[in-house]
C-alpha cells in the first residue's frame, strides 16, 4: 500500500491488541511506517489511536500482538529505554523549569553534560524561532509558544521517531494552520518519523505522507492523503474524511468496469465498479459536494431534479442545500468565483444536479 | 454578575461598605480574644516578677530572660556564664521535632502519594482510614503506645517469641521514644497537605519526563517532588511546629532525661513550684523561634514559586 521499498519499516504494529477488563481498545491492528515518513493516525475519539501511540511510547503495555521499534521487539522496553520522544497533547511542559532546561531535560537524561546539553537545546531552541524565550518559564509563554517548546523538547534528543498526540487541538484556527505547514517543514528537515495522532481530517490531510482512518479499534483505511479522499473503502471513511453526500443506491448493471447505479426516483449514475460489486447489489454511492454542480430546469440535460433550500456562503465556497423531488437533501459546494458563482441559485430554484466525471464512489460496506 | 461588569460591581461594594466592618466583627473579635490577647499577656507576664505560690508581682524585670540565658550562681551574685541547661533543652527540642517531621516526612509522603494515586472513588476512604486512630484523645493514644513500647509490652513479647532477639528492646524513655511519639501524633497533617498536592499533579509530566529517559528516581526527585514541594513544606510546618511545643509524648515516652521545652514551659505553670514570668520567657523564646522557621520556610517557598 505505498509502501516504497527503498525505506526501512520505522515501526511495525503486528497483530496489535489493547484490552482494558472488558472494554476492547484495539482489535488485531497491523500497521508499517516507514522511515522517514509523515503517519497520521486518523479517527473520532475513543476510536483507538491514542491508545496506539502511547503503546508506541510504553506508556500503555501491549495486551497481544508485537511492536517493533527498526525490527526490534520494544515490548520489554520502559518508556525511558525507548528512542521515541512524544508531543503531548497539553504539552506537559516541566512548570519549575525555564524552557531552555525543558528542552535540555531529555539529553541531560541521555548522559550529556549540562553544558553541552544546554548548547544542543539553544539550536533546537534557534529552530523553532524561541532562542529570545530561553530563560522564561512555560507559565510566561503564550500556547503557541508553549506548544513550540514541547517540540523543541521532543525533537532535541533526536529521536528516531517522533510521536505527536493532537499537538495542535489547543490552538486556535490560524496557529493551528501555520504550525501545520512548520510541522510538515519540520519533518522534512530533521528526516525522523512523525506519527502524529489527530481527530481533525482536515489536518491529516494537509500534512500526512500517509493516512490510518480508525473507527472502534480497527484500522478502516489506509494509504496517502488522495487515495483515502478519492477512493473510501467504507461508509464510515467516507463519511469522516470531508463532507460527502451517501445516498443508497441499486447496481443494475455491471459492465467494463462501470457500475450502473439506480438511485429511488429511477434516476441512474454510471460510476467505476469496485471489487465485490454485483448487478442487483443494494449499496452506498458517495458524491463528494465540490463534484457536484447545479443547472437550471429544463436549461441543459435531464438529471437528477430538486429544489434549492438554501445558500451558506462560508467565504471560500458556497453550499447550497437541494431538497430532491424524491429522495434524500443534497449538498452541493460550488467554489466563490465567476464560475462557481454562475451555479448559484437562489432558494426554491428548480435545479437539475449534476455529477462530474467519476464524481461518485461505490461503497460495498 | 454577567453583563452587570465593574461598575455595578463597584457601586454595590460602596452600598455594603457600612455593613461590611459589622460582618468582619466575628473575625476580629476572634483575632483579640483568641490571638492577640493570650500573646499580648504572656509577653507581658514575661517581663513581670514571679510571686512563690504561682501568679505574679507587678515589678517590671528582665529577670525571667536573664535566668533563660544566663546562670549568675546560687545566689545571683557571680558574674554571669551563659547558662546552658535551657537552651540545651531547647536545642533538644528542635533536634527531637526536627527527627519526628523526618519521619513523618519519610512515611507521609509515599502515603499521600500511594493515596492521591488510587481510583478517584477510593481515595475519600483511605483518608479516612488514615484519620480514624485520630478520634481518640492523644493522651489515650500516647499512653496505649507506652504500653505498646515497653519491655513487656506486646511489641517486644512478639519480637521475643520469634527468637529474633534474646533480651527485650529498652524502646520507652529514649530519645527515639519521644520521636516516635511525635510521628504518631502529627502524621496526619503531614499527609494531608502533601496528598492535597500530589492530588493536583499533573501526572503527564511523569510520563513526559519518562519519556525523555528519565527513570523513576530521577523522576521523583527532579520532576514529582518540586511539583509538590509547597504541600511538603505545609506539612513540615504542621507537623515541626506542635512537635517542638508539645509535652505529652516527652512526658510519657521520654522520661525525665529527655525533657523538651513544652515540659519545661508546663512545669512552670502547674501547682506552687511553678514560676509563670520564667514560663512566659521560655513561651515567647519558642514562638519567637517557631516565627523565625517559618519565616525560613515562606522565603525558601516564594523563592521556589517564582
Amino acid at each position: 500500500m505505498h509502501l516504497q521499498p527503498d525505506r526501512p519499516i520505522a515501526v511495525d504494529i503486528r497483530d496489535a491488541v489493547k484490552t482494558y477488563g472488558d472494554f476492547t481498545a484495539l482489535k488485531h491492528v497491523s500497521l508499517s511506517i516507514q522511515d522517514n515518513e509523515f503517519f497520521t493516525l486518523l479517527g473520532p475519539s475513543g476510536c483507538g489511536k491514542t491508545t496506539l501511540l502511547r503503546m508506541i511510547a510504553g506508556f500503555e503495555d501491549v495486551t497481544a500482538g508485537e511492536i517493533m521499534l527498526f525490527g526490534q521487539p520494544i515490548a520489554d522496553l520502559p518508556p525511558y529505554q525507548r528512542p521515541v520522544n512524544t508531543v503531548f497533547q497539553n504539552y506537559a511542559l516541566f512548570p519549575h523549569m525555564s524552557v531552555l532546561e525543558n528542552v535540555s531535560f531529555g539529553l541531560e537524561m541521555l548522559g550529556q553534560s549540562t553544558a553541552q546539553a544546554r548548547l544542543r537545546a539553544g539550536e533546537v531552541l534557534e529552530m523553532v524561532q524561541l532562542s529570545q524565550f530561553a530563560a522564561r518559564k512555560p507559565a510566561q509563554l503564550s500556547g503557541g509558544q508553549q506548544q513550540r517548546v514541547a517540540l523543541a523538547r521532543a525533537l532535541a534528543p533526536q529521536p528516531k521517531v517522533l510521536l505527536l498526540d493532537e499537538p495542535l487541538s489547543a490552538l486556535d484556527l490560524k496557529l493551528r494552520k501555520a504550525m501545520q505547514l512548520e510541522l510538515k517543514h519540520l519533518q522534512r528537515e530533521t528526516g525522523i518519523t512523525f506519527i502524529f495522532v489527530t481527530h481533525d481530517q482536515e489536518e491529516a490531510l494537509t500534512m500526512s505522507d500517509r493516512i490510518a482512518v480508525m473507527s472502534a479499534g480497527q484500522v478502516q483505511q489506509l494509504g496517502a492523503a488522495r487515495d483515502i479522499y478519492e477512493r473510501p473503502i467504507n461508509r464510515f471513511v467516507a463519511d469522516f474524511i470531508g463532507d460527502t453526500n451517501l445516498i443508497e443506491v441499486v447496481v443494475t448493471r455491471v459492465e467494463n468496469a462501470q457500475a450502473s447505479c439506480q438511485m429511488t426516483g429511477g434516476h441512474v449514475l454510471l460510476c467505476e465498479a469496485v471489487d465485490g460489486v454485483q448487478s442487483g447489489a443494494r449499496v452506498h454511492l458517495s458524491l463528494r459536494p465540490e463534484r457536484l454542480f447545479l443547472t437550471q430546469a429544463g436549461a441543459g440535460p435531464d438529471g437528477l431534479r430538486g429544489r434549492v433550500r438554501e445558500n451558506i456562503f462560508i467565504g471560500t465556497d458556497i453550499t447550497t442545500i437541494v431538497a430532491l423531488d424524491q429522495g434524500p437533501s443534497f449538498t452541493i459546494r460550488a467554489s466563490n468565483s465567476a464560475r462557481g458563482n454562475a451555479r448559484v441559485f437562489a432558494p426554491g430554484t428548480d435545479v437539475v444536479i449534476n455529477t462530474e466525471q467519476g464524481a461518485g464512489r461505490l461503497l460495498v460496506s | 454578575m454577567a453583563g452587570g461588569g465593574q461598575t455595578s460591581g463597584a457601586s454595590q461594594s460602596d452600598s455594603f461598605a457600612p455593613v461590611r466592618y459589622w460582618l468582619l466583627l466575628p473575625s476580629w473579635l476572634t483575632l483579640l480574644v483568641l490571638v492577640l490577647a493570650p500573646v499580648s499577656m504572656m509577653a507581658l507576664y514575661s517581663f513581670l516578677t514571679k510571686e512563690f505560690r504561682g501568679g505574679v508581682v507587678w515589678d517590671f524585670t528582665l529577670a525571667a530572660y536573664d535566668q533563660f540565658f544566663f546562670d549568675r550562681g546560687l545566689f545571683g551574685d557571680e558574674p554571669p556564664k551563659l547558662q546552658w541547661t535551657y537552651i540545651s533543652i531547647f536545642w533538644r527540642s528542635i533536634w527531637q521535632a526536627g527527627l519526628a517531621t523526618l519521619m513523618s516526612l519519610l512515611i507521609g509522603f509515599p502515603t499521600a502519594y500511594f493515596i492521591a494515586t488510587r481510583p478517584e472513588k477510593q481515595r475519600a476512604l483511605w483518608v479516612f482510614l488514615i484519620t480514624i486512630p485520630y478520634w481518640v484523645n492523644l493522651l489515650i493514644r500516647t499512653v496505649s503506645m507506652k504500653f505498646l513500647l515497653r519491655e513487656q509490652g506486646p511489641l517486644n513479647d512478639f519480637l521475643l517469641s520469634t527468637g529474633l532477639l534474646s533480651e527485650p528492646l529498652a524502646i520507652v524513655n529514649t530519645n527515639f521514644a519521644v520521636q516516635l511519639g511525635l510521628f504518631y501524633s502529627y502524621l496526619p497533617f503531614m499527609v494531608l497537605p502533601i496528598y492535597a498536592a500530589v492530588e493536583r499533579y499533573n501526572f503527564t509530566l511523569s510520563e513526559a519526563a519518562a519519556d525523555l529517559y528519565a527513570t523513576r528516581w530521577v523522576i521523583l526527585r527532579r520532576i514529582i517532588l518540586p511539583s509538590v514541594k509547597p504541600g511538603i513544606i505545609a506539612g513540615c510546618i504542621l507537623v515541626f511546629v506542635p512537635s517542638l511545643g508539645s509535652f505529652l509524648a516527652p512526658d510519657l515516652l521520654g522520661g525525665a532525661k529527655n525533657f523538651m521545652i513544652g515540659s519545661l514551659i508546663e512545669e512552670q505553670f502547674k501547682g506552687n513550684a511553678g514560676n509563670w514570668p520564667f514560663g512566659a520567657a521560655a513561651s515567647m523564646i519558642l514562638l519567637t523561634m517557631v516565627m523565625l522557621i517559618l519565616m525560613i520556610f515562606a522565603h525558601q517557598q516564594a523563592k521556589g514559586g517564582k
